[in-house]
């Protein structure tokens, strides 16, 4: 077996559910968001036993263009965050009644097999393929399914579309520049490349475009909070719990090792954007009185941190970006669930017509709570592991780094603990708030497992992520 | 050269069916026809001969690029069942016409000799003017076709005019002779300036800024499917035709020469985005973003020697994208005035595989992954960043990003949009050509190797 049968679980996945028809579509969808995790469980099984689970095979002869996927363990790690994360997104639907159901479930399906491939793929044009097919399926779903007034829907949302594939455009660019002077595409070829210092600084910054904008960090990032908004929910939660992701990941397999020596000449200032966007993003947050819009912000502060982390070029600050993308990814997820939960009953996201929910269902208020005490950091939470060991890092590299950067958790405390206080509690709403349905509880509560469970125990991410980010910085110091 | 003459029976043979009037045969018999030519021509793929003193030169060039006109002119062909029912009577002109223009075609790209070169630039383009203007009864068509038979036959003396000039320096039409001379001797100052007349001839066929001009008014005024055809086949017609004369005559460009062309390709690329972007009429919209294209598809020009497989795996993507598009155009405008975007809103919920055929040509044309359109530029712009032209390849990536803004305001105004009208009608020509062209297209994008490793 290898990883490409995942990638045709989902495809074939995206096409079943939409022959399958509307009444039917939400459950095939899941079956098949369930079994591409089962396959990824396996497929980690598989590299775990130490077979070799990769795929190679040319595809286009000139120029030179294979189709080649390989897992090593930061792959798979990201592999089980998409597989996962798709079926609860899925099954979090499942309370939603979408017009055109097969399409929308279709799309979900189709953009989970774009971000796998794009986290699997080791040849350049590949990855950039994969990268780009996953704009498609969002944007149809932010647009078609999205919420609000559609003149400012179109106008976020094809924003948004522009704007990343401007940046990706860029790193098309110098792709293609990089396979003049290495003749091919693999990863392995472009990681053995001797560029002169101008070079690499020009094909970091293509490629800082590219990902800037997509994860976003600062001052790339005002598509973000109106997408965030308008989106559907299931679309807003694959945008931040895993598409940013493919951002970060990205800078950390091919943006670094390609170009180490402009990494580490400016290496400060791309660890000061990041942290920018802590600070930034947690002041607006502040502000904030749409609760998606809130979260959003909140999500541009984590995903600075995760930034500066992946920058600081050591191991340390590498693992802890890559733990704290996959447990934001959860806790991301499950507050934009929480919030949609709201909007089921309320019909609103502004934060001030909220309140009062406490009293009347108590299960969702503490299940709430347990998210947002994992989202601000608190210890025995997954983000708690990520977010220690990315401040770590960053003490290594200036010690003001990790004082600015740990703000993150003093104002995410205070804007997350507020909004909660705002929308949960207080006196007893008039409006009736139904208690969780069995559905909403089942996926938060999986959520919760999740972070809880890695928080106390996060050696087998560790132990999976480890050896290939040593691999990766082994790239990165090859050149002094 | 069999294929040619093949064409230009079965042309003769559609007049004659008027004559015994088997009006309801012309088409499926011109399809079976160019089907048999298409066959014939690719049996001469293997086989490069030179015909009647090198008049006529058949080589995988201009077999791969004859097998693409001839495809265009099936699905154009196929297009006219439907575009044509209320004008039974003058169907075999109109397809007939279309066959000669087709054999212009062929011998465009098949030429060996300048005067060959030249008559086949003016079947094509009479062809064309006479379609054109062939709604005879529309303002607007005749207006279209005058503009363009004026501009048209004014760049045609040009290129006449450059012609000479090269005879007068050179001695012989022959393209072969030329292009030996003109290494090997000192060159008269004649012959560059007959290349440059030569060349601006075909910048405007190409519809190439500055040349340009006459493209928006004539692709709105023709009737539907001629512009289909003026925007898929004509402009890569002549395309390949520019192409293969500069390749044939002077391998190496010169430095200026080249700097002429990289300037052109920036401010085709360039001007026909920013005026596509306010545009509400589709065939507008489409001529604006035929300039842009003719601006890449010029970049081609650069690298000469090798980039014949690029060019034709351009033109194919380009061309299938064009021709998918406009069998929705004419399936949407066919009982509308014009062709405005209005017209497209809610396509999307009143007829969704439509819609969803448009979406996928417009987002070829705009280079998405994995459409044809996409592995077309990349192919390009890998092209023309190996021939050092690195900052071209950047004006071409914004371009790429400004031309998203119009492709996708017809894609929005299809979903977003409530439709202001019932679409019942499901005319299966149209939806089979549609259908075909689509799937040709991603087809090229997932196996590009056959079309690109064709002229290699």
């Amino acid at each position: 077996m290898n990883v490409s049968l995942l990638l045709i679980i989902l495809l074939v996945g995206a096409f079943a559910t939409y022959l399958a028809g509307d009444k039917l579509a939400s459950k095939v969808a899941l079956f098949f968001g369930l079994s591409a995790l089962g396959c990824s469980i396996e497929l980690l099984n598989q590299f775990n036993a130490g077979e070799n689970i990769s795929y190679l095979s040319q595809w286009i002869n000139q120029p030179n263009i294979a189709f080649a996927l390989k897992a090593d363990g930061l792959s798979i790690a990201m592999l089980l965050l998409t597989t996962a994360l798709t079926p609860i997104i899925i099954f979090s639907s499942f309370g939603n009644d979408y017009k055109n159901a097969k399409a929308f479930y279709s799309l979900i399906l189709f953009m989970a097999f774009a971000m796998a491939g794009t986290f699997l793929a080791s040849d350049g044009l590949l990855y950039y393929i994969f990268w780009e097919l996953s704009l498609i399926p969002i944007y149809f779903i932010a647009l078609l399914w999205g919420n609000g007034d559609t003149e400012e829907r179109k106008k976020a949302v094809v924003k948004f579309f522009i704007y990343t594939l401007a940046g990706s455009l860029f790193m098309l660019i110098a792709f293609v520049y990089l396979y003049q002077q290495a003749g091919s595409f693999l990863l392995e070829d472009l990681y053995k490349l001797d560029l002169s210092a101008t070079e690499q600084l020009w094909i970091f910054l293509a490629f800082f475009l590219a990902y800037a904008i997509k994860i976003p960090i600062i001052p790339f990032h005002s598509w973000q909070a109106k997408v965030y908004q308008k989106a559907p929910a299931a679309g807003t939660m694959l945008l931040s719990g895993i598409m940013l992701k493919m951002g970060l990941y990205s800078v950390i397999r091919w943006q670094l090792p390609i170009s180490p020596l402009a990494a580490k000449e400016y290496m400060n200032i791309f660890i000061g954007l990041g942290i920018a966007g802590v600070i930034y993003g947690s002041i607006v947050a502040l502000r904030q009185k749409d609760l998606k819009k809130l979260l959003a912000y909140s999500s541009l502060a984590h995903v600075g941190l995760i930034a500066a982390g992946t920058y600081t070029l050591t191991i340390d600050g590498l693992r802890g970006a890559v733990l704290q993308m996959i447990a934001h990814g959860f806790v991301v997820v499950g507050l934009f669930f929480i919030a949609e939960i709201i909007f089921r009953r309320y019909e609103t996201r502004t934060i001030s017509e909220m309140g009062g929910i406490r009293s009347q269902s108590p299960k969702f208020a503490s299940m709430f709570l347990l998210l947002v005490l994992a989202s601000v950091g608190l210890p025995t939470t997954f983000n708690f592991v990520g977010e220690f060991t990315v401040l770590y890092s960053l003490s290594q590299i200036n010690l003001w780094f990790a004082l600015l950067g740990g703000t993150t958790i003093i104002l995410g405390a205070y804007y997350m603990l507020k909004m909660y206080q705002h929308v949960m509690l207080g006196e007893t709403n008039s409006k009736v708030f139904a208690d969780v349905t069995a559905k909403e509880a089942i996926t938060l509560v999986l959520i919760i497992g999740v972070i809880f469970f890695f928080g106390m125990y996060p050696k087998p991410i560790t132990d999976l992520i480890t050896p290939s980010l040593e691999n990766i910085l082994t790239h990165i110091n090859r050149v002094n | 050269m069999n294929t040619l003459i093949a064409i230009i029976g079965l042309g003769v043979l559609c007049l004659l069916f008027e004559i015994f009037e088997w009006r309801k045969a012309i088409i499926p018999v011109t399809v079976i026809g160019l089907l048999a030519v298409l066959g014939l021509n690719i049996s001469e793929f293997n086989s490069p001969e030179a015909y009647y003193n090198n008049m006529m030169i058949v080589s995988k060039f201009s077999t791969a690029f004859s097998a693409l006109f001839i495809i265009l002119t099936l699905f154009l062909v196929i297009l006219s069942h439907k575009f044509y029912e209320n004008q039974p009577g003058k169907l075999s002109d109109f397809i007939a016409i279309k066959i000669f223009l087709l054999a212009g075609a062929v011998a465009m790209v098949s030429f060996g000799n300048l005067a060959m070169f030249f008559l086949g630039i003016e079947i094509l383009s009479i062809a064309l003017y006479v379609l054109a203007s062939s709604s005879r009864q529309s303002v607007k068509s005749n207006e279209a076709g005058l503009k363009y038979f004026l501009m048209g036959s004014f760049a045609s003396g040009i290129i006449l005019f450059g012609i000479c000039l090269i005879y007068g320096a050179m001695g012989s039409f022959d393209v072969i002779e030329i292009s030996e001379l003109s290494r090997s001797a000192e060159l008269p100052i004649w012959f560059p300036i007959g290349i440059i007349l030569v060349a601006i001839g075909m910048f405007f066929k190409i519809a190439a800024v500055p040349f340009h001009f006459w493209a928006p008014d004539v692709y709105e005024g023709s009737p539907t499917l001629t512009t289909a055809l003026m925007s898929t086949l004509a402009k890569v017609v002549a395309i390949a035709t520019l192409f293969k004369l500069l390749n044939v005559m002077n391998a190496d460009l010169s430095p200026s020469f080249q700097l002429v062309i990289v300037i052109i390709s920036m401010a085709s690329m360039t001007v026909g985005n920013i005026m596509a972007l306010r545009q509400v009429n589709v065939k507008r919209i489409l001529a604006f973003s035929g300039i842009s294209h003719a601006g890449f598809m010029l970049m081609t020009l650069l690298s000469t020697t090798n980039a014949a497989g690029t060019l034709l795996y351009y033109t194919s993507a380009y061309a299938l994208a064009g021709i998918a598009a406009f069998s929705v155009i004419l399936y949407v405008c066919k009982h509308n005035e014009n062709e405005d975007i209005t017209n497209f809103h809610g396509l999307g919920k009143t007829n969704p595989l439509l819609a969803a055929i448009l979406t996928a040509s417009l987002l070829s044309m705009a280079g998405i992954p994995i459409f044809s359109g996409f592995f077309a530029k990349l192919f390009l712009f890998n092209q023309t960043i190996q021939a050092g032209y690195i900052a071209l390849v950047i004006v071409a990536v914004v371009n790429s990003i400004i031309s998203v803004g119009y492709y996708f305001k017809l894609i929005l105004a299809m979903y977003t949009k409530e439709a202001n009208e019932e679409r019942t009608a499901t005319p299966i020509t149209i939806y089979a050509v549609a259908v075909i062209a689509i799937v040709l297209n991603i087809a090229l994008g997932l196996f590009p190797s056959y079309v690109l490793d064709l002229l290699a």
